[in-house]
């Protein structure tokens, strides 16, 4: 950084003044770069047309080229086309994953959270361990357990069961990969919200003569909204998205997600990249209400803390 | 002591078999997964004793992660990544993070609002967005490890900020302007003051983005390249369902070796700062609130 030392008080004032603004730039202009402008590229490969010779995107920068005959196609496609049941599966399949991780993941929580003493670090230890182990480990550690003749067909096999193929493409097997994955993200910010209630209020609920159950649904409850849904945005945003927990435990069409067909139309086609930019941004528009909550979260968070 | 404790069925007897429940349920799979990483036959379900083959097998089997070409690489190229991405990352994000915090002028909003956006959007809108902004636009970048670098950097950038700019609310500006008053430059100040005093945020970071960037599957797989830029966790999502060698199992158990000891060394940085600030918060409290 420059320093001039010779340089008077009022020098030193005004180079202060572009001082902050001068350590904030590599980083605003790498995000502006690399996160701003990839962002826009979605948009202009979507808006573009098809290279009709070597049958490939080509994107249209300009907005006032903007050729939206591809996008309407998709979204046609959204109402009434295949892509509509795919989205209500993906909706589907995220409400009930998000429900059941909420139902697991709130007693845990809880439980942890309301503990003091020397076990609690090691509670907390090994409901956070999930949370460091790698995502893909963790799917593949059930594809071992869930494979024919594997761990859980023989438990099947010695209570006399005939197990079905675990891996065949069924809905609740992806549901509840989705489950495991995720439980994590959510317990977290929940244990959070449930460590922040203070106990002396809920000792307070039941010496004015609260039932256990009253207290937890008039107090509790409401304090923990908070985590609950944080928690909740957490663990949605990336299940819309998600394609290799259906690609991994089932890969059939029968469960394919919004993300699937990201997937399918950027990662295995070369010249479909227009499609692929279409499918993002409806998945945005499915979730663009989740990224608001969550970034106005963020912003309250922090600035909280700078009072 | 409620009196429920004495009825088997009580809330509090429930709680503990939820979360002792959970704890198993989450954690069971992957002990097997790590314990079959040392079996001694080609099986992932049936014990055959145990051995060291699929780490460290000789060079003739070629079935090891030291000697199996496509293993290796892939630890390979996750480390370099890693360590790329966090030496890169790290000094942009501290930087921003200063500047965000203490800047006042008319762009300070929409800049601090800028680097909250890449927190919020899903992985699988930002694989897309950097896919086809390197295919259309930069396409100098090419696919695989450059193309990683930059995304892996841009995922990074933000949560540094998050880090770093805790620990400076916490310090607050009275340290720098004590520094300043009495004679030393705003540039003295931040050397010899500010960097110290974030030193333990800044080595959280260091080792949180490289965690971040070593457990990473989504960018590293929209921006893949040739096969020499397959990473851990790709390499995991293309061979598990091939019915592979336990091979593949060492080789997630020594991601999950490596991510452990980024956390803690985060884990351990946080904690110093916590107890210098006054708090008496365990290391594990550390990581956990650290998250948030």
């Amino acid at each position: 950084m420059p320093t001039n030392l010779q340089a008077g008080e009022s020098d030193a004032v005004g180079q202060r003044r572009w001082v902050w603004p001068g350590f904030a730039l590599p980083g605003v202009v790498w995000l502006l770069l690399l996160f701003v402008v990839p962002f826009y590229a979605i948009f202009a490969v979507a808006m573009g047309h098809t290279d009709p010779i070597f049958n490939r995107p080509v994107p249209e920068w300009n907005p006032i080229y903007w050729d939206t005959s591809s996008f309407s196609r998709v979204l046609h496609d959204l109402f009434g086309g295949q892509l509509g049941t795919i989205a209500v599966r993906t909706i589907v399949y995220v409400a009930i994953a998000s429900l059941i991780c909420l139902i697991i993941g709130y007693p845990v929580a809880y439980f942890v959270s309301r503990r003091s003493g020397r076990h609690r670090g090691l509670w907390l230890l090994l409901i956070l361990a999930p949370f460091w182990i790698n995502y893909l480990m963790r799917m593949m550690a059930w594809i071992n357990l869930l494979s024919p003749g594997a761990q859980v067909d023989q438990v099947f096999f010695f209570l006399g069961l005939d197990p079905p193929a675990w891996l065949a493409g069924h809905p609740f097997v992806v549901i509840l990969g989705l489950v495991y994955g995720y439980i994590p993200f959510l317990i977290l910010p929940l244990f959070g919200a449930l460590d922040r209630i203070d106990e002396s209020t809920l000792e307070a609920s039941r010496d004015l003569g609260a039932s256990p159950a009253r207290t937890f649904w008039r107090v509790t409850l409401p304090l923990s909204k908070q985590g609950i849904l944080a928690g909740l945005v957490i663990i949605m945003l990336p299940m819309f998205g998600d394609y290799y927990t259906p690609n991994l435990l089932s890969g059939s069409p029968r469960t394919v997600m919004l993300g699937n067909t990201i997937d399918q139309f950027i990662n295995q086609t070369t010249s479909q990249g227009g499609v692929g930019a279409a499918l993002t941004i409806i998945l945005m528009m499915f979730v663009a209400v989740l990224m608001a909550y969550y970034l106005v979260t963020i912003n309250r968070a922090t600035k909280e803390a700078r009072e | 002591m409620r009196s429920g404790d004495t009825n088997p069925w009580s809330r509090s007897r429930m709680l503990i078999l939820a979360t002792v429940a959970y704890i198993i349920w989450s954690l069971i799979p992957v002990v097997i997964a790590v314990t079959f990483s040392f079996n001694a036959g080609r099986s992932r379900s049936a014990w055959q004793g145990f051995s060291t083959r699929w780490y460290v097998g000789t060079p003739e089997a070629a079935e090891s992660i030291l000697y199996d070409p496509s293993l290796r690489s892939a630890l390979t190229q996750s480390l370099i990544l890693a360590i790329l991405t966090m030496l890169v990352a790290t000094p942009i994000g501290v930087a921003l993070a200063i500047g965000l915090a203490r800047w006042r002028g008319a762009l300070a909003k929409p800049s601090n609002f800028l680097m909250l956006f890449p927190l919020v959007t899903p992985e699988i809108v930002m694989g897309v967005a950097l896919f086809l902004v390197f295919d259309n636009l930069y396409d100098f970048v090419a696919f695989g490890t450059p193309a990683q670098f930059l995304g892996h950097v841009t995922f990074s950038i933000s949560f540094v900020v998050i880090i770093v700019r805790g620990r400076l609310f916490a310090i607050g500006r009275d340290y720098e302007e004590a520094a300043m008053d009495l004679g030393a430059s705003p540039g003295q100040a931040m050397r010899r003051v500010l960097l110290p005093l974030l030193s333990p945020a800044i080595l959280a970071s260091f080792a949180m983005v490289f965690a971040l960037s070593i457990d990473d599957f989504v960018i590293s797989q929209f921006l893949l390249g040739e096969a020499s830029s397959i990473t851990i966790p790709v390499r995991l999502y293309s061979g598990a369902r091939l019915a592979p060698p336990p091979s593949l199992n060492a080789l997630a158990t020594v991601l999950m070796v490596i991510t452990i000891a980024a956390i803690v060394v985060a884990g351990l940085a946080f904690r110093a700062w916590k107890k210098r600030s006054g708090g008496d918060e365990s290391t594990i409290e550390s990581i956990a609130s650290f998250e948030m």
